[in-house]
């Protein structure tokens, strides 16, 4: 769509008589037209919510009523002791404690979503084994987030199988604590949902290597490795940081996940703001979802600095 | 170095891609593996250079039987059809890349790129990508990287096809060069007879995986094997008199209309066609040939003497010494 409204002008210098260049003012007026829709739903559904959300959390609140005024105090209350050094507030060890999972999540995604695409993409000649095994890849898919998450519950529980079976084999004689409820089960039920997210895009990516230059770097005596590094990984880094954009964006404003896998126990940014939304702390929460909209923008800014990722596209 | 071809066979399943081929290239010999498509050539080219397995048979090159050695042990480079350029690379980095795999320190590799990016007269360009390339100048960095390992056979997979029809004659003089110059062993594929003409010492000829014929382009013009040969580096009629042996004769050793000779025969005249310094003209004579009309190569002056012209009826003949006897 941007392409048209973009070409039009470009085309009209050439057209010299008048109702040339009328013909061509209407062409420019269809392409934005031709726009009109999806730019009306991403003001609908985007622009306005954001608004709204910016403008409420300048609004005022007490334990009854809403406010409509202008108050940074919300944020300030966001931000309260965060100068004190020796003891960090809570805002700061709840970023802290979310930004790990982040990085963790982004870590295991990042490695098996890389193997696993490129399996598919070098390792399966045919494309419709291909085909059929990324299929497998969504099936997880095909129920909902909570039910998937839940369904870890009688798996890592303290009587669940893998505690009864380490028990039963005589390994261990008092049940692991720490598989469920804990940092090990929210990472774990954060890989689960988010790794098909690295695999799609970074499978795209590898799928549009050329094989030929594989065999060019072996023709130059690259080793498996070596290939790997200096042709395949430079060659996926869009894939990579599309698929990073997701699990971090994804992790980042979280607070189901880590609310039912760390037994309603853990901190987290989404927490927080769903905490202070269910107390009707409107212009709180709102202001607590711009600085974490500031902070995601920020980490993706800095991610796509290392690529560009308009040039890769 | 000498490469030969020993039995040299690959088979996919049950079909066979090269079929038991012997051949033995000399070394600072520019050979040329001719062909239609589907012939072998590119199947026997990769072996060659170590990215296809050996189904039976060897190839040897210089002193020993290579087996299945990755192409840097063998001493062979590939340049390949669509260039393989790195796009990730520029100009320099993909030429230096080889060297930056085998351990070379930095400054070292960039020197040898930067010298080998002149010898292909690129070294202007060294900090461009590829895509910010022409498909003439890729070609140029692509045969700088083949080359920058000191390769003793250098292997061209059609490595004119891409380019438009003046690059390809200008790139085949710039091939021809560097190849005297660093008097190395060149393996080229091509299904241009135009090109392997132009270029090579040692034309080989292949057809279903088999070599139809090998020798100098001179040889195989003037003494084409079989009739696949003289049918495919053209020029060529293949005549068939009723009740013997069917024969190649050049297109410009047939004669028309006096000069034909006693063993003329009538034939209907169905094109001209003005070409310059010669005159094609296009010739149906019943029981002569089974495909298609035959073709004869006038001189222009000859032509303009005796001018024909269409649908006309003349005596057609040839030298009698230009007449070569077909094995097939």
């Amino acid at each position: 769509m941007t392409d048209i409204a973009l070409t039009a002008p470009a085309v009209a210098p050439a057209t010299a008589t008048p109702s040339l260049t009328k013909t061509s003012r209407r062409a420019r007026r269809l392409a934005y037209l031709q726009a009109a829709p999806m730019a009306l739903v991403f003001l609908v559904f985007f622009i306005v919510p954001l608004a709204l959300t910016l403008m409420v959390s300048f609004w005022e609140y007490n334990e009854y009523e809403i406010i409509p005024a202008f108050t940074v105090q919300n944020y300030i209350d966001v931000f309260d002791g965060c100068l004190s050094t020796s003891d960090p507030c809570t805002t700061l060890r709840t970023y802290l404690s979310t930004l790990k999972f982040c990085f963790l999540t982004w870590v295991f995604t990042l490695g098996i979503g890389f193997t696993v695409a490129y399996f598919l993409a070098f390792h399966v000649r045919s494309p419709r084994t291909q085909m059929v095994l990324f299929l497998i890849c969504t099936i997880p898919f095909w129920t909902s987030n909570v039910i998937r998450m839940i369904s870890w519950i009688p798996l890592l529980g303290r009587n669940g199988l893998v505690n009864d079976t380490l028990r039963g084999l005589g390994i261990i004689d008092r049940p692991i604590e720490g598989l469920l409820y804990s940092d090990f089960s929210v990472v774990l039920a954060f890989v689960h949902l988010n790794t098909v997210f690295m695999i799609v895009p970074i499978f795209n990516s590898m799928a549009r290597i050329d094989r030929s230059l594989l065999e060019a770097a072996y023709d130059a005596g690259a080793s498996g490795w070596q290939t790997l590094w200096n042709i395949v990984v430079p060659l996926t880094k869009p894939g990579i940081a599309i698929g990073s954009i997701f699990v971090i964006t994804l992790v980042m404003g979280d607070f189901v996940t880590v609310g039912l896998m760390g037994g309603q126990q853990i901190a987290s940014v989404g927490k927080v703001i769903q905490v202070q939304m269910s107390s009707l702390q409107f212009p709180a929460a709102a202001a607590n979802a711009v600085v974490l909209l500031g902070a995601v923008m920020l980490m993706i800014v800095a991610m796509t600095r290392l690529i560009d990722l308009r040039k890769e596209l | 170095m000498d490469v030969e071809l020993i039995r040299l066979t690959k088979r996919y399943g049950g079909t066979a891609a090269v079929d038991g081929i012997d051949l033995k290239i000399r070394s600072g010999d520019y050979c040329c593996l001719l062909g239609p498509s589907g012939c072998g050539k590119t199947t026997t080219l990769r072996m060659i250079g170590g990215h296809e397995t050996v189904t039976s048979g060897d190839v040897v090159i210089g002193p020993r039987a290579v087996g299945d050695a990755a192409p840097s042990e063998r001493g062979t480079a590939m340049m390949f059809q669509s260039y393989a350029l790195f796009p990730h690379l520029n100009c320099r980095d993909n030429v230096a890349f080889s060297l930056k795999m085998r351990g070379i320190g930095k400054a070292e590799r960039r020197t040898k790129a930067m010298a080998m990016l002149d010898l292909v007269q690129m070294s202007h360009l060294a900090e461009r990508l590829p895509a910010q390339l022409s498909g003439g100048q890729q070609q140029r960095v692509a045969l700088a990287r083949a080359l920058v390992t000191g390769p003793k056979v250098l292997l061209l997979d059609e490595p004119l096809s891409a380019l438009d029809p003046f690059l390809r004659v200008r790139m085949r003089t710039e091939l021809k060069r560097i190849q005297k110059e660093l008097g190395l062993t060149f393996i080229h594929v091509t299904h241009s007879q135009e090109e392997a003409m132009a270029l090579s010492d040692l034309a080989v000829v292949m057809n279903g995986g088999r070599i139809e014929q090998a020798g100098t382009p001179r040889d195989v013009f003037e003494r084409p094997a079989s009739a696949f040969v003289a049918k495919f580096i053209g020029g060529h009629n293949i005549i068939a008199l009723p009740g013997e042996a069917p024969i190649a004769v050049r297109a410009d050793r047939m004669r028309l209309g006096a000069q034909a000779g006693a063993a003329a025969r009538p034939a209907r005249i169905v094109s001209v066609e003005y070409q310059g310094s010669t005159v094609h003209v296009g010739l149906e004579a019943d029981g002569m040939s089974e495909a298609g009309p035959l073709t004869a190569i006038l001189d222009d002056d000859a032509f303009a003497a005796n001018p024909v012209a269409l649908g006309e009826t003349v005596p057609l003949g040839w030298d009698a010494e230009a007449a070569h006897r077909l094995s097939a």
